[in-house]
């Protein structure tokens, strides 16, 4: 079959689409966003999630069922979905689970860089990683077929680099296809209750040491058996800077990260006469290896932060610690010139507010010429923050305190905030801005449910930015344009931070970058009600 | 092993640098080659520094062309050229924006396929593939404006320097 150059995300749906996956969900995330994209496109099930949590919850429902399911998310996603999967490994699973982890070294778009192969350790499931596109198609479809060998939820663990980078990929024949989803009931292995869940802890961890004994001699993990005076162990991207860094070494590239071959480690380390371990990120395997009993080299802590490269591993080699040459002074992206949001953070910034931010496009109001934005943490975090601010700070601060989240965001997991603003309200009451621009730009433009259409923008249920705060019982919710109305925008906010009442206040205007797809799809839409309402007079 | 042709195409966002490095990956892919590409996208869109980086040859390993190994510098827009010509290797190849005047360009957003044009001068792929890897990653109605654009900084790439 023709080889296809595709980026690591694009073969990971290629690999689910042939590893008969029934379902993908997720929440979009760079870079991990163009997993569901691709899978839809190719003609798999996808659909988002309004958070990672929901998510995962989505997909081990599907597989309590049989179903093969792929759930993606980005790095700081596991965080949101964590409660789900630590249990999730107790239950395990009667068909397939894999969770999709991209991980964001060096934070090319994320607000840290936390190494999620932590994650497979503490929650105590099975992980792999692939080193380029091919590595992508293929293990995904290995983890499938580990999920339902191991009755576990598998972590399929990508970096930016694998995600974006584009490689040749050859497909394979498609695996045989999964029996038809059917309920079983088996509520020891699904209710854990305490009494359940013992019995279950015991089980996971059998069935991590079935899986640590067949990684000694997984086909994932490649040895390349070369100069016996230096041997490397590595994993993911970096095993690719490895091969061109030191063409002559002796490598060890793990595909599967935990649990952890330790028999074959022991056995390439003692094979070379010295044994490095290179590795983005967290010293991971370093010390796995060394809790194991077996002597290896780590990296300078310096080479922690940030991506590997060809240069950065040459100097890891070379045992260079020398300051490294500082990275080009780019460009840094800013708000579009025509983005709807350039007067409201006009009007923070003259107001002299204290924003709690949130995370998005908009984060961008913190570059000049508006500096307006004060914290931003996670996803949905401005609303808890700004509440916290003005519980405690003076009240000629406290009033200036406004929460400020894109639509997306708030459907992520907003909604929570305002949950918790009803119920302690801060005595100089707050405003949560919700800048509403029709899609989640930040990642490319996908929908959610407040757009309501499909991840592939067809009709769908939708869900209410200002229902949802007039059901919670914000006694002040207010709808208005920014651009068509500015002056307007702001008397309303001038006169929000005066009172001494809750508010929430969607500044809602289309993305500039999407409003023309925006319309056409609703155009679209209309269309084919049209069409179905000429056929059964409008059901 | 054999040689690996590097390519770094530098830009801001929305100028088509992505798409230029798709183009080239495309072209050399068409043309039998093992081909890399990476960038890193997610904030590009909002008008930030683009690069990508495009690989081929035999077999590539990195996506990433080291610093200072680059064969060739593709940069689309002036304030990006000095920030990128670290990467260039000694007697690399820089193709900036004003190689080709925008104004000769049926439509100036066609300036990352001009200089693919140019660029398409330096290397071992046939025309043919070029033109092909063009339209499989434009809509139709681009196709003429491009293949005029890249025609006029191919023939400017071959064209005898003046003086």
């Amino acid at each position: 079959m023709q080889k296809q150059l595709l980026s690591g995300d694009e073969a990971v749906a290629l690999g689910a689409l042939d590893a008969g996956v029934a379902l993908g969900t997720g929440y979009p995330g760079t870079p991990s966003t163009e997993i569901l994209e691709a899978f839809a496109e190719a003609g798999g099930r996808a659909q988002w999630a309004p958070n990672e949590k929901v998510a995962l919850e989505v997909g081990l429902g599907a597989a309590f069922a049989g179903a093969r399911v792929l759930v993606t998310m980005k790095h700081v996603g596991v965080n949101v979905a964590a409660d789900p999967l630590f249990t999730a490994a107790y239950t395990g699973v009667s068909g397939a689970l894999v969770l999709l982890t991209a991980d964001d070294p060096g934070m090319s778009s994320s607000q840290n860089e936390q190494d999620n192969r932590r994650y497979a350790v503490a929650a105590g499931l099975p992980m792999i990683e692939p080193s380029d596109s091919q590595e992508a198609y293929d293990f995904l479809q290995a983890a499938i077929a580990l999920s339902e060998r191991s009755h576990l939820p598998v972590m399929l663990r990508m970096t930016t680099r694998v995600c974006h980078s584009k490689t040749l990929v050859e497909r394979r024949p498609p695996l045989p296809p999964a029996p038809p989803p059917n309920f079983e009931r088996d509520i020891a292995a699904r209710v854990m209750v305490p009494g359940y869940a013992r019995p279950a802890h015991r089980r996971l961890r059998a069935r991590l040491a079935e899986v640590q004994k067949e990684n000694e001699s997984s086909p994932l993990n490649l040895w390349r058996r070369g100069d016996t005076r230096l041997g490397i162990i590595t994993c993911g991207i970096t095993y690719e800077h490895v091969l061109e860094a030191a063409p002559a070494a002796s490598v060890l590239r793990l595909g599967t990260i935990y649990p952890l071959p330790v028999d074959l480690v022991r056995a390439f380390a003692g094979s070379v006469e010295r044994c490095l371990v290179i590795e983005e990120g967290d010293p991971f395997f370093v010390e796995q290896i060394r809790a194991a009993g077996i002597a290896v080299e780590g990296k300078p802590e310096m080479y922690r932060f940030g991506e590997l490269s060809v240069e950065r591993v040459r100097r890891i080699l070379a045992g260079d610690v020398s300051p490294e040459p500082p990275p080009p002074r780019a460009t840094p992206p800013r708000l579009c010139d025509a983005c709807p949001y350039h007067p409201v953070y006009d009007t923070l910034r003259r107001l002299d507010c204290i924003v709690a931010g949130d995370i998005g496009c908009y984060t961008l109001g913190v570059m000049e010429p508006y500096r307006a934005m004060d914290t931003c943490v996670a996803m949905g975090a401005s609303i808890g923050v700004g509440l916290g601010l003005r519980h405690v700070l003076p009240e000629a601060q406290a009033r200036r305190v406004v929460s400020v989240i894109g639509d997306s965001t708030f459907v992520h997991t907003g909604v929570n905030g305002i949950v918790e603003m009803i119920y302690n309200p801060p005595p100089t009451g707050h405003v949560v801005i919700v800048l509403d621009n029709g899609t989640t730009a930040m990642t490319g433009q996908q929908e959610h449910a407040g757009t309501g259409r499909t991840l592939e923008h067809e009709a769908a249920g939708k869900f209410s930015i200002e229902g949802f705060a007039r059901a919670c019982g914000v006694p002040q919710v207010h709808v208005i344009d920014p651009v068509s109305d500015p002056k307007g925008f702001e008397d309303l906010l001038v006169g929000r931070l005066a009172a001494s009442e809750l508010a929430l206040v969607v500044a809602r205007r289309p993305c500039i970058l999407a409003a023309a797809d925006i319309r056409k799809w609703d155009e679209q839409i209309a269309e084919k009600a049209a069409a179905c309402g000429a056929v059964c007079g409008g059901c | 092993m054999g040689r690996i042709v590097n390519v770094i195409v530098a830009g801001l966002g929305g100028q088509g640098a992505i798409k230029a490095s798709d183009i080239l990956a495309d072209a050399a892919c068409r043309a039998g080659h093992d081909v890399k590409k990476a960038e890193i996208h997610g904030m590009s869109q909002r008008g930030g520094s683009v690069t990508s980086d495009v690989r081929y040859g035999e077999k590539v390993l990195s996506p990433m062309v080291p610093r200072g190994e680059a064969d060739f510098l593709v940069v689309l827009a002036a304030d990006q050229v000095e920030m990128n010509r670290p990467m260039l290797r000694d007697g690399g190849v820089l193709i900036g924006p004003d190689f080709v005047d925008e104004a000769s360009l049926p439509n100036r957003r066609s300036l990352n396929v001009a200089l693919l044009g140019a660029l398409s001068h330096h290397l071992d792929i046939p025309e043919a593939l070029w033109l092909e890897a063009v339209r499989a990653a434009l809509p139709d109605r681009l196709h003429e404006v491009n293949r005029k654009a890249f025609r006029i900084g191919r023939e400017k790439a071959a064209a005898p320097r003046p003086g």
